[in-house]
């Protein structure tokens, strides 16, 4: 037996095209999508000759009624479970259009199938059982529409006979979905009355559905929409790679939105580096003029050899997308294990992917449920808001600006784990300055890493003076050096010498001091250094200021000396001379010294030798990610 | 059209004709020209060449010979600029029609392809439950097994369509195989957003699909579009011709007067008989088809 259905030609031998249209079927299980379907191939005269009989002969055969869905349950499998486990592709035509029909599975289990089948689609329709009427999953599927982006909505609500045809039911239930997809900003473009088994509504308006007024299926699928290319949206091109097949350096990618030609100047992001196009690229007749708009997929020259990665996205020099490190998301959750704060993801962001860490959980609930309660975790299944930090800097666009661009994918151990929108970037007060054209270093963080076999870091050492940092630091030191890896020491002192010695002590000034510092052991760290930083660093905001700087590289460590302790210790003199009143601004004496609350490690030096502190740093660093003892796996350390 | 016509020049082959595009590149700086539903298809399947060729390490191409992969590798060549820059794996049964070796023999050369033609194992090494035609097929996974073992391949990219068959329907562009080469229909990871699933489980390997969105009707227009040679078996000759082509033995040759690329796509337009309908190891069981692709064939 053969369960393939004829595909009808989209482009036909006169070169005529008709709109080709992508649709999915979505709702609740058992709602009746399958049985919809069948009929639907049978109205528009879709079905190989032959089948509809086949298959009335194998349902007699089975001892079963013939089901219009059975059309649809391909695998044998199915047929035994009685559902639809994933999305098949099904064509048929309707007056003006090609319709690709998506099927998509309303079980629970199966949302991840859902989401692949309906991420696809121009358009979407939205079933309802009359009887049971709006369901949790009729509602998950209308959420994840929103979330997809899929705008073109048409509700039927089917199985009409079982409430023998009644308008009142049928506006009890319009009226429902109507409030709920609205809430959502989806706008139905119909809600149809129908009864998919014996045909009502699909391709007539019969006259037990008198009282309706509206298109039918068929009418109003004729009606949607092909997705247009964002021709009209700024110029996005990610790279996907650079490849040296011969003497060209070709940058290739797809356009994602607006479009380019040979001498357009461009920007790219997120390091700003301005270029000129020199040629379009292609095979087999190369170089190709004109304007390349949005869907293509391209290839190009520029006019200067730069460093460009995958990842990086290419724009108009006057219309560049932000740079970020951080950003916020709407996202729905597949992953078996509940999404928290915390966590580390990787994220991806077009052929861009940065690890990432959830800073916040904004909101996490079940979007089936009426009542939305408020969870700590986005669990399987569900959506929510979350704020991520990324640890190196993306190129993106809010989704409201650019749908392509704005959206991105979080992966798991590999496994895609969850999607979502953009819904805002934190560009930070760092504006990006186009003339300014920073080089970039020859090597790849793997490539030191791998000689290192450590991370890049900020190991910073706060804590009042005399409390053992200095002393700490050198230990560590000398530790890491030891272990082949390459540490470097920024004593708060000794950068007050040089690059500081423009700085005092007033307030602003203690910032200054450690945005300087945060800033130069950011760049070691970003070079697969270990900067070790020793300074008292006393006020909360300015930590937070260098976390912020150096990100998810940033591991601080409180060495926590009771003040007594310190203060008796007294290396430089400092205690005596600001108890004698000679030392203003002194930290440590007075209360001034503003404690972590949240420190990677908190370490008194009056209880343990400096080899028991420096084993515990060590350990810390190891259980963090940033040492590691083989060289396992490294790409998952980029 | 490009042919490599039965009675042509001793190798079989015919000189490419000039290319003929029709209208697609309007050469204007101001606008850029709209694309139609085959430079949609082929910005898609380019796109998903340059992923599978940065996101894995060691990618071959499964050339059948047939009209869909011959389309692939012209894909791939306009994705890398000419030159596909990983190996042609040819799994042979030693089965084929002679009109299919004289193709491979003569555009592995012409397009400059890194050819690995490998064997299959003999017939009393397959599964004797399988039906004659399924048993014969499945002699080609398990040649494809072997291939497998002997390069270490991370990635494999074959054409298949999602109109040919259910089956095939419900596949992923980057499809995991297990250990064993098989398929879990039922554990399929999510895909969306042109985002591909691209880590393979230690020892396991992918599947890549990048001709999956297209129908047989588009492999056509596309061939003749871009004058891609096709082996001559495919247009009608005293009223047969093949649409599918497999093994010689359990292939047959549908009822036909399409001699030309023009005449199948209006055939296609009409016809109701599935694609491989002459194709036996559809036809032997309901579940045939399902059984070899979750052990792993294509």
């Amino acid at each position: 037996m053969n369960m393939l259905v004829t595909p009808t030609s989209p482009a036909t031998p006169n070169g005529t095209t008709r709109p080709q249209v992508r649709i999915v079927i979505v709702g609740h299980v058992d709602h009746g999508k399958s049985t919809l379907v069948g009929r639907l191939l049978h109205e528009t005269g879709s079905l190989p000759e032959g089948k509809l009989d086949m298959l009335k002969a194998v349902s007699a055969r089975r001892g079963m009624p013939f089901e219009w869905s059975f059309l649809l349950d391909a695998l044998q499998t199915e047929r035994d479970q009685g559902i639809t486990i994933d999305t098949t592709q099904i064509r048929f035509r309707t007056n003006s259009r090609d319709i690709v029909l998506i099927d998509a599975p309303g079980h629970a289990e199966f949302l991840r199938n859902m989401i692949t089948g309906a991420s696809q689609a121009d358009g979407a329709v939205l079933i309802i059982d009359a009887l049971e009427g709006v369901r949790d999953q009729t509602r998950r599927h209308g959420y994840l529409l929103h979330l997809l982006g899929v705008k073109q909505v048409a509700v039927v609500v089917n199985k009409m006979d079982r409430v023998d045809f009644s308008a009142e039911r049928f506006k009890a239930i319009s009226d429902e979905i109507s409030a709920h997809l609205s809430g959502l900003g989806v706008k139905p473009t119909a809600v149809i009355p129908i009864s998919a088994r014996d045909g009502d509504g699909v391709a007539e308006r019969t006259d037990r559905i008198g009282w309706y007024k509206g298109p039918t299926v068929v009418e109003a699928l004729d009606a949607l929409e092909p997705a247009r290319p964002l021709e009209a949206l700024a110029l996005r091109l990610p790279v996907q790679a650079i490849y040296k097949f011969d003497d060209r350096r070709i940058v290739a990618g797809r356009i994602e939105s607006g479009s380019l030609v040979a001498g357009d100047e461009i920007v790219i992001m997120p390091a700003g580096k301005i270029a000129r196009i020199k040629t379009v690229e292609s095979w087999p007749v190369t170089p190709v003029a004109g304007r390349q708009g949005a869907g293509r997929s391209v290839g190009i020259t520029l006019d200067r050899e730069l460093f460009i990665e995958r990842g990086d996205i290419i724009a108009h020099a006057n219309a560049a997308p932000r740079e970020t490190r951080r950003l916020r998301a709407r996202i729905f959750w597949l992953h078996d294990k509940p999404l928290a704060k915390g966590d580390q993801l990787l994220v991806r962001s077009g052929p861009k992917e940065s690890r990432a860490t959830v800073v916040a959980i904004e909101k996490a609930v079940d979007p089936g449920e009426l009542s939305s309660s408020e969870n700590k975790a986005i669990g399987r299944n569900h959506v929510g808001e979350i704020d991520i930090s990324l640890s190196n800097p993306i190129a993106t666009d809010p989704y409201t600006e650019n749908p392509r661009t704005g959206r991105l994918v979080i992966e798991v151990s590999g496994r895609i784990a969850g999607g979502g929108l953009v819904l805002s970037v934190d560009a930070g007060q760092r504006a990006v300055p186009v003339d300014i054209v920073p080089v970039e270093s020859a090597l790849r963080p793997d490539e030191r890493s791998a000689r290192y076999h450590h991370n890049g870091a900020v190991v910073w050492l706060t804590g009042l003076p005399a409390s053992g940092k200095s002393t700490l630091a050198k230990a560590l030191e000398r530790r890491l050096f030891s272990n082949g890896g390459s540490p470097i020491l920024l004593d708060g002192d000794t950068l007050r010498a040089g690059l500081n010695s423009d700085l005092g002590f007033t307030a602003a000034d203690r910032s200054e001091n450690i945005r300087r510092l945060a800033e130069v052991a950011t760049h070691l760290a970003r070079n697969g250094h270990i900067a070790i930083v020793a300074a008292v660093s006393p006020a909360r905001e300015d930590r937070a200021i260098a976390r912020r700087i150096a990100d998810t590289a940033f591991r601080e460590i409180h060495v926590a000396t009771p003040a007594e302790v310190c203060e008796e210790r007294d290396p430089k003199g400092h205690y005596k001379k600001a108890r004698a009143g000679a030392l203003a601004s002194f930290t440590g004496i007075g209360n001034d010294y503003e404690k972590p609350e949240a420190a990677e490690l908190v370490i008194d030096t009056s209880k343990r030798t400096v080899a028991e502190a420096a084993d515990e740093i060590e350990q810390m660093l190891k259980s963090s990610g940033v040492l590691f003892d083989e060289v396992v796996d490294l790409a998952a350390n980029i | 059209m490009h042919l490599l016509k039965d009675d042509s020049a001793d190798v079989g082959v015919s000189s490419p004709a000039p290319i003929g595009r029709s209208g697609s590149q309007e050469f204007s700086a101001d606008v850029a020209p709209s694309m139609d539903h085959l430079d949609q298809l082929e910005a898609q399947s380019i796109y998903i060449f340059r992923e599978a060729f940065a996101r894995l390490k060691k990618i071959a191409l499964l050339w059948s010979l047939g009209k869909d992969s011959n389309v692939m590798i012209w894909l791939a060549r306009k994705a890398f600029f000419g030159r596909m820059p990983f190996p042609a794996l040819h799994v042979d049964t030693g089965k084929k029609f002679p009109e299919m070796y004289r193709f491979r023999d003569h555009y592995g050369k012409e397009w400059d392809l890194d050819l690995r033609v490998e064997p299959c194992p003999p017939i009393d090494a397959v599964d004797p439950t399988l039906p004659p035609a399924a048993r014969s097929a499945a002699r080609k996974t398990e040649g494809l097994k072997m291939a497998l073992a002997k390069y270490g391949f991370d990635g494999l990219i074959a054409g298949i369509r999602r109109d040919e068959e259910a089956t095939r329907a419900k596949e992923r562009v980057f499809s995991p195989r297990g250990l064993e080469g098989n398929w879990d229909v039922r554990d399929q990871p999510p895909e969306f957003w042109d985002h591909f699933n691209a880590s393979p489980p230690q020892g396991a390997h992918l599947r890549i699909h990048p001709i999956l969105h297209w129908t047989e009707a588009d492999i056509w227009a596309y061939t003749k579009r871009e004058n891609i040679p096709i082996i001559p078996l495919y247009l009608a000759k005293n009223g047969k011709r093949y649409r599918s082509l497999g093994d010689q033995d359990i292939t047959n040759p549908v009822n036909s007067n399409a001699s030309t690329i023009d005449e199948i796509l209006i055939e296609l337009e009409q016809t109701k008989v599935p694609e491989r309908a002459g194709r036996a190891l559809d036809h032997e069981t309901e579940d045939a088809f399902e059984r070899l692709r979750v052990a792993g064939y294509l």
